[in-house]
């Protein structure tokens, strides 16, 4: 609906701001400082637009009225369809840790603490980090390059004219389905990758399968299964909300461009800092949970 | 013409509104302090070159731009002051009719119909079928309930999108470029829909158009929008005979005199 005069394009600090360089009135020395500052201040108002985005998705799920089959139909998409993707990365992933574990703890003589090994780095590391990361890249690129292609074709506004609270009827309900899903397929994620380790480790390589679980319930406590689910968690956080925030402002992302050009770029841009953001994130949640 | 607000009810109002887009360097003054009226229950063209400040003047209107001066009234209330929530309240009075319909493309032409109604009252599901089945016979479009909007054509999806605006009985109906991308046929079989509609449900409408001079015998009030200026016209004939250059200019381009 609305266009800026000068471009065509919609109205934004993309589209309005003009390069003082091309017109001669910014000095040569200073041109590298112009850039600079330009870049800080767009990327201020870009962490600006996203803090608010992630208030407002929030506050989104305690407005009435309550989008229940949304709901439901969000937690088939992002929980249910993404089962299959998870068994499979739990299963090579945990298959993996066996082979490699029962090899490196032979050399030590320690192949009973195959179990241990196993299942702490799964349940604390591996299951919400995977987990995450294949939720980014099936679930977290869908939603984004929807909510960019309802925003290019004014289906937002189209919701806020109707008086409708965009965040209410289409962002909560992805947040809210993310953050019940990514937590239970990291259980699921946990689980089949034990039973991979046990494939692996006892039936492949020769460990002893009572030893195998004797250590991992010797090993995990209530500590480990809760850093694991509060990883999970935040990591379902940062990953929605990056998603979709992406494609919310798809129209005033630097260098995003127009049209499905931009909605590539936002999509693509929204997997890349979705995973770096957890990778990041995982470090830190280690360091203070541990 | 001069115009005059004071003699009419008027449903909006811009008081020396001005709208710059642009930053120190490169300036573009979209509007320059324009004053003019939406007389309530009659239609109101908003008309002008492309960049001209049309669609902005709509976004202005719902509040989803603020101008840099002066006063936006939608009956009395002044849109520039609203918080987020009386936005809200105030886009209830308010159907929008997008440039590209906007249908939600993942809805039926049912659920698109439907959505304003399950969303913003508490009908029942029964009542909500009834009135969008209705809806549907008004505007011709039965039989077509179950389609998506990639399964229809550029004026049926027009046709859905005013079925949509027009749930809720808006007050005032607000057209983005209602005919782009439509034959002439289809572009006049969607006016004579628009003027039925307004007559059936008296509701104030505001046309922004390029379709020149064909759009003006729609308009009881034709606004000319062009170098942040606007001109108020009650009829098509006026704007030829204004002694303005720059209207005989637009008139020459557009209305073929």
């Amino acid at each position: 609906m609305v266009h800026c005069p000068n471009c065509g394009g919609i109205p934004s600090s993309r589209t309005q701001r003009q390069n003082p360089l091309q017109n001669n009135t910014i000095s040569t020395w200073a041109a590298p400082f112009y850039h600079l500052g330009d870049h800080c201040l767009a990327l201020l108002a870009d962490l600006g637009s996203m803090g608010l985005f992630l208030v407002s998705a929030l506050a989104g799920l305690f407005r009435r009225p309550f989008r229940g089959r949304e709901l439901v139909r969000q937690l088939r998409f992002i929980g249910a369809g993404s089962i299959a993707v998870i068994f499979f990365t739990a299963l090579s992933s945990g298959m993996v840790l066996g082979l490699q574990g029962s090899y490196t703890l032979n050399k030590f003589g320690a192949e009973g603490m195959l179990g241990s090994a196993v299942s702490l780095t799964l349940i604390m590391e591996l299951g919400p980090i995977l987990t995450a990361l294949m939720v980014a890249g099936r679930a977290g690129s869908a939603i984004c390059a929807e909510i960019g292609i309802m925003r290019i074709s004014e289906q937002i506004d189209a919701l806020e004219c109707m008086a409708v609270d965009p965040f209410r009827y289409l962002i909560s309900p992805k947040f809210l389905a993310a953050i019940i899903s990514v937590p239970l397929l990291t259980a699921m994620f946990d689980v089949v990758g034990i039973w991979g380790g046990y494939l692996a480790g006892v039936q492949l390589m020769g460990a002893n399968s009572g030893s195998y679980f004797s250590s991992m319930s010797q090993s995990i406590t209530n500590h480990e299964i809760r850093i694991g689910l509060i990883k999970s968690f935040v990591f379902a956080l940062l990953v929605i909300w990056i998603s979709a925030g992406r494609g919310y402002f798809v129209y005033r992302i630097r260098g995003a461009g127009f049209g499905a050009e931009s909605v590539s770029k936002v999509t693509t841009q929204a997997v890349v800092l979705s995973s770096i953001a957890v990778l990041i994130f995982d470090y830190l949640l280690t360091a203070v949970l541990l | 013409m001069t115009y005059s607000a004071a003699a009419e009810a008027t449903a909006i109002e811009f008081v020396r509104v001005s709208k710059t887009f642009g930053d120190r360097e490169r300036r573009h003054r979209v509007l320059n302090e324009v004053n003019w009226a939406v007389p309530k229950g009659k239609t109101t063209v908003i008309a002008g070159g492309s960049g001209q400040g049309k669609s902005v003047t709509l976004k202005l209107i719902l509040g989803l731009l603020k101008p840099d001066s002066g006063q936006i009234l939608v009956d009395g209330e002044d849109v520039v002051k609203m918080g987020q929530s009386q936005l809200r309240q105030l886009r209830t009075k308010f159907g929008v009719l997008f440039q590209g319909a906007a249908l939600f493309d993942s809805l039926t032409v049912f659920e698109n119909i439907a959505l304003p109604l399950r969303e913003r009252t508490k009908l029942k599901e029964a009542e909500i079928r009834a009135k969008v089945m209705a809806t549907l016979a008004t505007l011709e479009l039965a039989g077509h309930e179950e389609k998506y909007p990639a399964q229809l054509s550029g004026g049926m999806k027009k046709r859905v999108g005013l079925a949509r605006a027009l749930q809720l009985k808006p007050e005032i109906v607000l057209f983005d470029e209602p005919t782009t991308g439509l034959d002439p046929l289809m572009t006049l079989e969607i006016y004579s829909l628009f003027q039925r509609m307004q007559r059936q449900l008296g509701y104030t409408a505001v046309i922004v158009s390029h379709d020149i001079p064909k759009v003006f015998e729609l308009a009881d009030r034709i606004v000319l929008i062009n170098k942040g200026e606007a001109d108020v016209f009650s009829e098509a004939s006026e704007i030829i005979k204004s002694d303005k250059p720059h209207i005989r200019d637009f008139a020459e381009k557009t209305m073929g005199i």
